[in-house]
């Protein structure tokens, strides 16, 4: 293989790849970068088992073939690398080593087998549909924050998408939850999508697609079986494995009888929400949310006694109630209502609330109660 | 009139004496007297060279000998008997340095387990006049005495001379005191009169004292804070206490405010019998090894229970729970896991020490199983009602309910199953 790229191409690639490479590796080959040199261009794939990147790049191929080198040094290279430069890599000589050349830089770098790097892409994934770019970042950005970390229940570690039905209207819904706050939100359903699996995404993998999909355009192309599911946009493909286990009944978790309705200004709340949790701690996150006829006041106070208190007025009308909230998950909450006002329907101090976008049904969020 | 103890029969001193310098009972020369010296409460008790003196207990030959506590070649010296120091040497100095100040030294490599026993030994004489302890280090600790007078029929001074002479008859170690009315200048006052010492700060002096002390004798001023300050021309402590509080925040942030209480000598901060818990654990070893991970899991709910009562006697939540084992080969293993929100719940403990002793548990036999709980929270976010496992609401109802009846009827009065298998 030989080949000549500008740098500005490869670097950015190469910082894709390098993401998902662990920097730690017991497996030599799992460090490595696969390079693929048909006529013209240039693939790149790397791998961490679960999850799996191609990249293709136009390229001025000399030589076609393929080869594998460390990831992370080529990164680090190719990053220092002065800008505008051209890079050859080539890896046709007898003695099995990459050699990286930029102006008057040269580098070796020493090689493993093509052969032994795994693949990771195979397998049928026999559902497919697209959505668009902005339709998948809406549904990652207003559920991620919801994704727990708990290792025990680790089938709450991803977000779970599946097909399923809102009031009637088939939807492609994202939900996730870690026990203390839950997300979902709801996209028409797209054609194709009706008979998918419903599948949990893992984390790490709906961290690097929101890093992937941050300055792409169109539509993405996704395709699913049990096991595996794979995003397709540009001239990236990332296939990842699924988390093999069961999403809970999350049905069974959103009040539907809650019947003390109050209706906020979300900007005003969200920011009333962030500044009295200027007084909470790290060790102590709770802020008090007291309602009576057209008035919330929040409230929150230190271990040392250091208080703070906002008003403000809201449509109120169902008698008085007081209930506290982990100040850090209403805040995610009321930073994901980009509508006028924001709707809390709220049952009793010991119970969970929805909250949602007064002007848009497709998202909402229950948030459980503390003790204060 | 002055109050005056004697320091090695515990003697009150009623009146004038013949001898104004000695124990009118015992003559002794180690007289205690301070105008305030009955009324302060706050000590510091900091045994001298504990390392070092516990090793020269443990071998009597070693009496009139250097003697150093630290590693073999590399490594710093961690402790040195008073005979070393009258060389030059320090603690924390390298060894190197050490061995070539004092080349007739005895070194003597640490064991810590022999230094901790002694050291519980010790708390456990302080423990006999105060529930209020605050260990610092396995041989030091802070004590409140405040309202012990009846208890102990004599000021808080006589009660910690008898305590002093105690650890010296019984355990065979020295200790210096410090006693004032705050920890921090309890702190300052052990130090200065060492070893064997017993020194008082009273209210009275407390400013005057203070003034001429370098900054870094203030508690949480190192080398940084003292190089800033001493940029801005403040080298004592006395200069500290002209500047007003505000305009410490100001310059120097948060800091600021401790600055401005410790520089005149005041300090809040009350002794917390819990405060520096880092972990609770508990562990038991085995008469049979055991293989089986079903028998092991039984042998682990007991403990989870022990510590989850600990946590709950101390009111602490933890992050974190580690198994621990010991292999039938002496090999220790720990395995920790992170919980998602923090715990107090023997059964949460369980439920996540479980999963990792079902990997642990290939057939290997084990001699040892222990649960540790650490990174801990403030219970207020422990053990939140879970949208998804309503149960943890019901774990919390059923141990409260458990502890209650123990308090009660004594531990073995209530068991759950598991525990019987």
């Amino acid at each position: 293989m030989k080949i000549t790229i500008e740098r500005g191409l490869l670097l950015k690639v190469l910082a894709h790849i390098q993401s998902i490479v662990e920097r730690r590796n017991t497996i030599p080959i799992l460090s490595n970068v696969k390079f693929d040199a048909p006529d013209g261009r240039l693939s790149l794939n790397a791998t961490d088992m679960d999850l799996d990147i191609v990249e293709t790049i136009p390229a001025d191929v000399t030589v076609n073939g393929s080869t594998t080198a460390p990831a992370h040094t080529l990164f680090d290279i190719v990053r220092k690398l002065p800008e505008g430069a051209q890079v050859e890599l080539d890896c046709t000589g007898d003695d099995g080593q990459l050699v990286l050349v930029a102006g008057r830089s040269r580098f070796t770098l020493s090689c493993l087998p093509t052969e032994d790097f795994p693949v990771l892409s195979g397998g049928e994934l026999p559902h497919s549909f697209a959505i668009s770019v902005d339709e998948l970042k809406n549904l990652i950005d207003r559920t991620r924050f919801a994704i727990s970390t708990e290792e025990t229940r680790y089938y709450l570690n991803g977000i779970y998408i599946h097909a399923a039905d809102s009031d009637g209207t088939p939807v492609l819904r994202a939900v996730a939850t870690d026990g203390h706050r839950l997300a979902s939100v709801d996209l028409p359903l797209p054609v194709g999508a009706a008979d998918m699996p419903g599948v949990i995404v893992p984390r790490k993998t709906v961290t690097e697609l929101r890093k992937l999909i941050e300055d792409a355009e169109g539509e993405v192309q996704l395709s699913l079986s049990d096991t595996k599911i794979r995003f397709a946009f540009e001239d990236c493909v990332l296939t990842s494995k699924l988390i093999d286990g069961t999403f809970p009944d999350y049905d069974r978790v959103i009040p539907a009888e809650n019947d003390k309705e109050l209706e906020v200004d979300a900007k005003q709340f969200a920011a009333a929400v962030d500044r009295v949790s200027a007084i909470s701690t790290e060790k102590s996150r709770a802020v008090k949310l007291s309602l009576s006829a057209g008035n919330l006041m929040l409230s929150a106070s230190s271990p040392d006694n250091d208080t703070a208190t906002e008003e403000l007025s809201v449509n109120y009308d169902a008698g008085e109630i007081e209930i506290g909230f982990n100040s850090r998950y209403l805040l995610d909450i009321t930073q994901q209502i980009d509508g006028e006002l924001a709707r809390l329907k709220l049952s009793d101090a010991a119970s969970p609330t929805l909250v949602q976008d007064s002007g848009d049904d497709s998202a909402l969020y229950v948030l459980m109660p503390m003790r204060v | 009139m002055i109050g005056a103890i004697c320091r090695d029969c515990g003697a009150s001193q009623s009146g004038p004496r013949l001898q104004p310098d000695r124990c009118e009972v015992c003559a002794s020369p180690r007289l205690l007297a301070h105008a305030e010296l009955h009324d302060l409460a706050i000590a510091h008790i900091d045994c001298d060279a504990f390392y070092a003196s516990v090793e020269k207990r443990e071998r009597p030959e070693l009496a009139n000998k250097p003697v150093i506590v630290g590693g073999q070649k590399r490594g710093v010296v961690a402790a040195c008997c008073y005979i070393a120091r009258l060389k030059g040497v320090h603690s924390a100095m390298p060894m190197f340095q050490a061995r070539k100040a004092c080349p007739d030294a005895v070194v003597i490599p640490p064991d810590m387990e022999l230094y901790r026993r002694v050291g519980g030994q010790i708390r456990e004489l302080m423990l006999d006049v105060t529930p209020l302890v605050e260990p610092l280090s396995v041989d030091e600790a802070f004590l409140d005495l405040s309202g012990t007078e009846r208890l102990h029929g004599g000021s808080p001074a006589q009660t910690l001379t008898r305590l002093i002479t105690r650890i010296e008859d019984e355990i065979g170690v020295t200790a210096s005191v410090g006693l004032s009315h705050n920890k921090f200048l309890a702190k300052l006052a052990s130090d200065m009169d060492k070893p064997r010492g017993f020194q008082v700060i009273g209210r009275a002096e407390t400013l005057a004292l203070l003034a001429p002390m370098p900054v870094g004798a203030i508690w949480g001023v190192g080398k940084m804070l003292k190089a800033k300050l001493q940029r801005s021309g403040i080298k004592t402590i006395g200069q500290l206490a002209q500047i007003g509080e505000a305009e410490l925040i100001k310059q120097y942030g948060v800091i600021g405010r401790r600055l401005a209480h410790l520089s005149k000598g005041l300090d809040t901060r009350a002794v917390n019998p819990h405060g520096n818990a880092k972990s609770v654990s508990a562990e038991t070893t085995f008469s049979k090894n055991m293989k089986d991970a079903k028998a092991l899991s039984s042998r682990l709910w007991p403990l989870c229970e022990t510590v989850a009562r600990r946590l709950k006697a101390r009111d602490l939540a933890a992050k974190t729970v580690t198994l621990k084992l010991k292999t039938s080969g002496f090999q220790i293993l720990t395995r920790s896991r992170s919980l998602a929100a923090p715990t107090q719940l023997a059964e949460v403990l369980f439920r996540q020490a479980r999963q990792l002793l079902d990997k642990e548990a290939d057939g290997r036999s084990f001699r040892l199983i222990g649960i540790g709980a650490s990174g801990f929270a403030e219970t207020e976010s422990a053990d939140m009602p879970d949208l998804l496992d309503r149960r943890v609401e019901t774990y919390a109802k059923v141990e409260n309910a458990m502890n209650a009846v123990r308090e009660k009827f004594g531990a073995p009065a209530i068991k759950k199953g598991r525990s019987l298998l």
